[in-house]
């Protein structure tokens, strides 16, 4: 039990640490330093890598679909969170689209204008999130039989075809078509994400440690001795997937507000595939991985390696080597060696408390040594 | 009818390059159970390795050398980044399969700048215009379904007659036995991977004419695309994967030709999904029974 | 009740043209151990299968505390194929997935130990106890079923105590030699709190020692928790030692059925069986 109440310390240390780190960020610098916009990118990444672990992780469901479920998150948070007034522009070709109302207006009329507001985007965020879901289980109903390739190219399809019926002109005064859903009010701090994808991933390590989340490693590991000890795997399976399509819809929902402006072309399965990747760098059964793989890609992609595509790393000048394009070419040599060397990745299946039992181990040993 | 020709000739002309594709994937999934990502943007390399060789030197060297590269390349890729997972788990395959599609996709990135490479009329006979019962096409049309099929028999012919093709099939059938039964399990899936790389370079070739430009994602939707084809015709399956493709390459340009050329991507993977729900052997695919 | 816990009612099994089990009928009382033995690919297993629900049969019925829960007859392409018998009989279809089997009360092992490879010994258990749990997801994600939670996991702890697994309750469980691999399987099914415990071979790869200390522990946890058992074996010993009757199967029919002198001294059983086992 005092190894649960080290870990437990340890635990709120590390993210009352993190948090007043953000704090000082958020207070010190202006809100477009990249600082800022490395917190706020990672944070959303870390969410929709963590929803992706759940399933792919945990669950042992290898599943493509993540893109799809976050365009949904995407438009739902747009469409929902655009001001009245501003509709007329923003649908400009759809005499200013088929929904006149936006929730933050509708709880700032009786929350007042700033609670208000952000309750209505948190609200706006949520529905994204059920609509995710919902779709997650309609789809679930057919795709969930089958094994693992096929659920993955399955999953995959759907996000495709989602996709296109997002840029469809018949659902324009809804979807605004192919054109950018803008305007809706976000988030400038980086705070707010940061509690916000927090309190989400904590739900998601408070579902993986609950008896549910037992079965879903049973399932992962053995799926016929799961069924033999009596968890009905259709219904665990649809459950994970909806869950896990519900924390995509959030994250697709912060990404949207992260980004300004909503398209669908950004929601291909190259997203999904840079998901997975984070996933598989942090490694696959850890949420702690895929929130540190979320901050260390997106740290250097973003802000430690720029230089590598602007002609200037590390102090040395090399524009024909340095252009555009050659720091996601080492990123991606670097992202195979350790899907082929390190297929553990950072963290395997362990969880950043868990460092504390080897070290313990390891004082047990010396003791015992001596 | 009259105004729908083109869309046929043309859908006829997609799936044979769709089936070219298709090939690579059937023939990978059959030996290693594994949906080969990276095979797809093979084929986009292709096609930017052609636009690079056909500005420099006359195409009767340019072609050969298209093909070369390719096979090299699809050759490289099992071994780097497939044959050291022999023993994995099927998740790890996959994820390196993705791993190598987005290395491509970067390495081409960085070497292009990002920019569409403009096809220039490179090979100089087959992109001439010709008219077939009023319809104005390329040459390319017209051949591509041609030439797919001579090379589907040949590549039927090999697997059936001669020793590496038997060597495929049993590895295909069963993958522990054959190499217990003595054969070298590595020189069968090299050779899988070069005969998929092989097609996949002609298919681009043939492909790429007929488009303005290739750009780095050019790869993804065509590879996607014969992949469906390769499940709908019953993965493992060559002749299933030529009829899926073509079936595939026919609606999408009927679908275009009716006016909703949004839809033809979505048709495609709509039609994935029911095929796995209602037939996932597809149509020509081996029932294959697990054992509990 | 009647004090009959399963009944196997004319179930035939067949694959293709393959008949596995033809028209097995079996009958086990409450408290019983009851044996299925019979020679390597004689059908014991997809039995097993039948029963628990991982294979649907193609005709016949199971019974479990005198309620019927498996009923199936050739349908499609079968009605044609079919060899067994008993075929009109039968009408209805009832086809419950294993969970719902074992939540009514049975649990089984596996031939080849199926235990959950990344998960320590305790977690192993404490897993089976999944389908005895009634809180909804929104419940447990947020710990409001902490009362259940905590008496799960003394349940699973005495359980441990019981079959001697709790030194080792955090290890991996593949990190466990052999036997008690074997041993942690039968505490896995018990966790899930079965009426009928089934053990497939559960002896399978064990020296005598280990089978003679499998056999007393068997008994025991019958006699503690009030089971009954079926289970298949191929160790003479356990078997001749344990069981209260024993069912033998040749080519997937019933050979032979009795107490164990009876069995020992049936002569169609030495023919097809007993003959040829090295280790009777």
């Amino acid at each position: 039990m005092t190894m649960q109440k080290k870990k437990t310390i340890f635990t709120t240390v590390v993210l009352a640490a993190l948090l007043a780190a953000c704090v000082i960020v958020d207070l010190t610098l202006p809100s477009f330093h990249i600082a800022v916009t490395v917190i706020k990118k990672a944070t959303v990444y870390a969410l929709v890598a963590a929803s992706m672990n759940l399933l792919n992780g945990f669950t042992g469901l290898f599943s493509l679909g993540q893109a799809g479920f976050m365009l949904l998150g995407a438009y739902a948070y747009g469409v929902l969170t655009i001001p009245v007034a501003k509709r007329a522009s923003v649908y400009q070709y759809f005499d200013g689209g088929a929904i006149q109302f936006s929730l933050p207006e509708i709880f700032a009329g009786f929350l007042g204008d700033g609670v208000g507001g952000v309750v209505g985007m948190l609200a706006a965020l949520l529905v994204g999130g059920i609509l995710a879901a919902l779709m997650a289980y309609l789809i679930g109903l057919p795709v969930l039989r089958l094994k693992s390739d096929y659920l993955a190219i399955a999953t995959l399809g759907f996000a495709e075809i989602l996709r296109a019926f997002f840029q469809w002109n018949a659902l324009g005064p809804i979807t605004n078509g192919s054109n950018l859903l803008k305007s809706y009010p976000t988030f400038s701090k980086a705070t707010p994400y940061v509690v916000l994808a927090g309190v989400m991933i904590a739900v998601i390590l408070l579902l993986i440690n609950s008896t549910y989340g037992r079965a879903f490693k049973a399932i992962r590991d053995d799926e016929v001795a799961a069924e033999a000890m009596g968890i009905n795997l259709a219904r665990h399976k649809r459950l994970a997937f909806v869950i896990s399509s519900f924390f995509a819809g959030i994250g697709g929902g912060m990404m949207a507000m992260y980004m300004g402006t909503i398209a669908a072309a950004p929601f291909k399965s190259s997203l999904t595939y840079e998901i997975l990747l984070i996933v598989v760098i942090g490694g696959i059964g850890s949420i702690s991985g895929s929130v540190i793989a979320s901050f260390l890609y997106i740290f250097s992609s973003e802000w430690l390696l720029r230089g590598l595509d602007s002609g200037e790393f590390l102090g040395i000048s090399a524009p024909g080597l340095f252009k555009n394009g050659f720091r996601m070419a080492v990123f991606s040599v670097i992202i195979m060696v350790i899907v082929l060397f390190f297929r553990r990745g950072i963290m395997g299946d362990k969880e950043l408390p868990d460092l504390l039992d080897r070290r313990e181990r390891k004082h047990k040993k010396e003791a015992a040594g001596k | 009818m009259q105004e729908m020709f083109p869309y046929f000739l043309n859908g006829i002309s997609v799936g044979g390059q769709y089936a070219l594709i298709a090939i690579g994937y059937t023939l990978v999934y059959g030996i290693l159970r594994l949906i080969n990502f990276a095979h797809g943007d093979v084929f986009m390399v292709a096609g930017l390795v052609m636009v690079y060789a056909t500005a420099s030197m006359p195409f009767y060297i340019a072609l050969p050398l298209v093909v070369l590269a390719t096979v090299v390349l699809g050759f490289l890729i099992e071994r780097v980044a497939y044959k050291p997972l022999r023993s994995a788990p099927r998740m790890s395959l996959m994820i390196s399969a993705i791993g190598v599609s987005y290395l491509i996709q970067n390495m081409a990135f960085y070497i292009t700048g990002g920019v569409p490479q403009p096809v220039s009329n490179p090979i100089p006979w087959i992109s001439e215009n010709v008219t077939i019962l009023g319809a104005s096409t390329k040459r390319v049309t017209i051949i591509t379904p041609i030439l797919t099929i001579l090379l589907v028999v040949a590549l039927v012919y090999l697997i059936n007659h001669t020793k590496i093709g038997m060597a495929m099939r049993a590895a295909a059938k069963d993958f522990e036995t054959a190499q217990l039964m003595g054969i070298k399990i590595n020189k069968v899936i090299s050779m899988t991977f070069i005969i998929g790389s092989f097609l996949a370079a002609v298919g681009s070739m043939l492909y790429f004419t007929n488009y303005p430009s290739v750009a780095i994602t050019s790869g993804g939707m065509p590879g996607l695309k014969a992949f469906v084809a390769a499940v709908f015709g019953g993965i493992g399956s060559i002749p299933g994967a030529v009829v899926g493709a073509f079936i595939i390459g026919l609606c999408e340009e009927v679908i275009k030709g009716l006016g909703y050329t949004t839809f033809s991507d979505a048709f495609t993977f709509a039609l994935l999904i029911v095929v796995l729900c209602v037939k996932p052997t597809g149509l020509f695919g081996e029932k294959v029974t697990d054992k509990v | 009740m009647s004090g009959q816990v399963l009944k196997v009612e004319n179930a035939t099994m067949q694959f293709g043209g393959v008949v596995a089990v033809d028209n097995l009928n079996l009958e086990i009382n409450e408290g019983e151990i009851v044996a299925l033995i019979g020679p390597n690919g004689a059908g014991k297993t997809t039995a097993f299968n039948v029963v628990t629900g991982v294979y649907q049969p193609t005709n016949g019925a199971v019974w479990f505390q005198g309620e019927k829960i498996i009923e199936n007859h050739p349908q499609g392409k079968m009605k044609k194929m079919y060899k067994g018998e008993h075929a009109g009989e039968y009408s209805h279809v009832l086809a419950p997935t294993p969970d719902k089997i074992t939540k009514l009360g049975m649990a089984r092992t596996f031939q080849n130990i199926r235990l959950w490879k990344s998960q320590t010994v305790f977690d192993n258990v404490l897993i089976a106890k999944h389908c005895r749990a009634t809180s909804n997801v929104m419940s447990a994600t947020f710990r409001f079923n902490r009362k259940e939670e905590m008496r799960q996991r003394q349940n699973v702890e005495e359980l441990l105590k019981i079959v001697g697994l709790y030194e080792e309750r955090d290890e991996l469980a593949t990190s466990l030699p052999y036997g008690k691999q074997r041993r942690l399987e039968i505490a896995r099914a018990l966790a899930a709190e079965p009426k009928l415990l089934l053990l497939d071979e559960p002896a399978a790869g064990m020296n005598p020692q280990e089978t003679d200390e499998l056999t007393a522990f068997i008994g025991e946890m019958r006699d503690r928790f009030g089971l009954t058992i079926f289970l298949i074996e191929h160790h003479m010993n356990l078997v001749m030692g344990i069981s209260d009757r024993i069912y033998v199967l040749d080519f997937g029919k019933l050979i032979a059925e009795g107490t164990p002198a009876e069995i020992q001294n049936n002569q169609r059983v030495i023919d097809a069986y007993l003959g040829v086992a090295d280790d009777a």
